[in-house]
């Protein structure tokens, strides 16, 4: 029975790890689409790993943006590994020094496989497993994306232009579609979102359109509790 | 060294910071209602302005460049008929860059 959950963990996070990891084609031609280094665009996969920041950092680039702006962009998509770690804490049960590792892995895929096991055992494996499948595709899948983009003359000619904005449709589509009352909170949100940064982008630098957005989930939040 | 390394090394150093943060802190700030909404909201308002502004934006000018917003537009039809992650990926490229091609 212990055995069946376990492996099941494991075949979990093998999927979603190498799944997921794949884009890391995606985000290393992006980067160097956007005009990021081979170098620099692998030391974000090494040590940001975390998609959505990344590609947030990669796109101000892009737009020749406030990099200071882009910055806080990227970190405030960051931010949401914080309340991952928060739910996860009591789950891994980390102390002392392994503590420092086991965060590096704490992000959307090694959250939602952990939390989806029956168990804690077999959470703490589906975790494991996630990330480290994860963590090895995404890096090699990036530095394949990197070399492979700065081959290439002028990416535009391959539409990889159109590759971050899509990366960013597909991780927010889930939260977009279904019924009920929270979903036409977020497609509110959303639109307001999309709308806020557009009105603001011909005023401000680039990268600062993005972080103004975030007052859309002010207006949200701010409202009365139902 | 260049202002885009220094861009580089504050987000690592950052997204490594607000992982460890949340792994370390003391759990009954889960327990704010605030924050929870907070975090589950704050990345549909961001992404949602990216996609806009990485479609629409070239610096601090709005332009609408054809291909990649039909690119966009095969990305949401590739959703809607349910396609793996990749798949949606290689359709906005595929289709961006024929356009171009045709348009050129």
């Amino acid at each position: 029975m212990e055995t069946s959950t376990r492996s099941s963990a494991v075949r979990d996070g093998l999927g979603v790890g190498i799944a997921v990891g794949l884009s890391g084609l995606a985000f290393g031609a992006s980067a160097v689409t956007a005009g990021l280094s081979i170098a620099q665009a692998c030391v974000l996969s090494l040590f940001a790993f975390t998609g959505a920041s990344q590609f947030a950092m990669a796109g101000v680039v892009a737009g020749g943006g406030n990099l200071v702006a882009g910055t806080a962009g990227a970190l405030l998509l960051g931010a949401r590994n914080s309340l991952y770690g928060l739910r996860m804490a009591d789950v891994l049960a980390v102390r002392g020094r392994h503590r420092f590792l086991t965060a590096h892995g704490v992000i959307d895929e090694t959250t939602a496989v952990a939390l989806a096991q029956p168990d804690d055992e077999s959470a703490r494996t589906g975790f494991l497993v996630t990330f480290g499948s994860l963590y090895l595709t995404w890096n090699l899948t990036t530095l394949l994306g990197a070399v492979g983009t700065s081959w290439v003359a002028d990416p535009a000619v391959l539409g990889l232009d159109a590759v971050g904005p899509a990366t960013f449709l597909a991780i927010l589509w889930p939260r977009l579609t279904g019924d009920g009352p929270e979903t036409r909170t977020l497609r509110l949100i959303a639109a307001a979102g999309a709308a806020i940064a557009l009105a603001a982008t011909p005023f401000t630098p680039p990268g600062v359109p993005v972080l103004i957005a975030a007052v859309a989930v002010l207006a949200v939040i701010m409202r009365r509790p139902r | 060294m260049s202002g885009v390394w220094w861009a580089v090394i504050v987000t690592c150093a950052g997204c490594y910071a607000l992982k460890l943060a949340g792994l370390s802190a003391p759990r009954r700030l889960l327990d704010h209602p605030q924050v929870q909404r907070f975090a589950a909201l704050v990345p549909v308002a961001l992404l949602a302005a990216l996609i806009a502004v990485q479609t629409f934006a070239h610096g601090q000018s709005l332009h609408l460049d054809v291909p990649r917003t039909a690119g966009l537009g095969a990305a949401v039809v590739a959703l809607l008929l349910r396609a793996p992650f990749l798949v949606v990926l290689a359709t906005a490229a595929v289709v961006t860059a024929v356009l171009r091609l045709l348009i050129a």
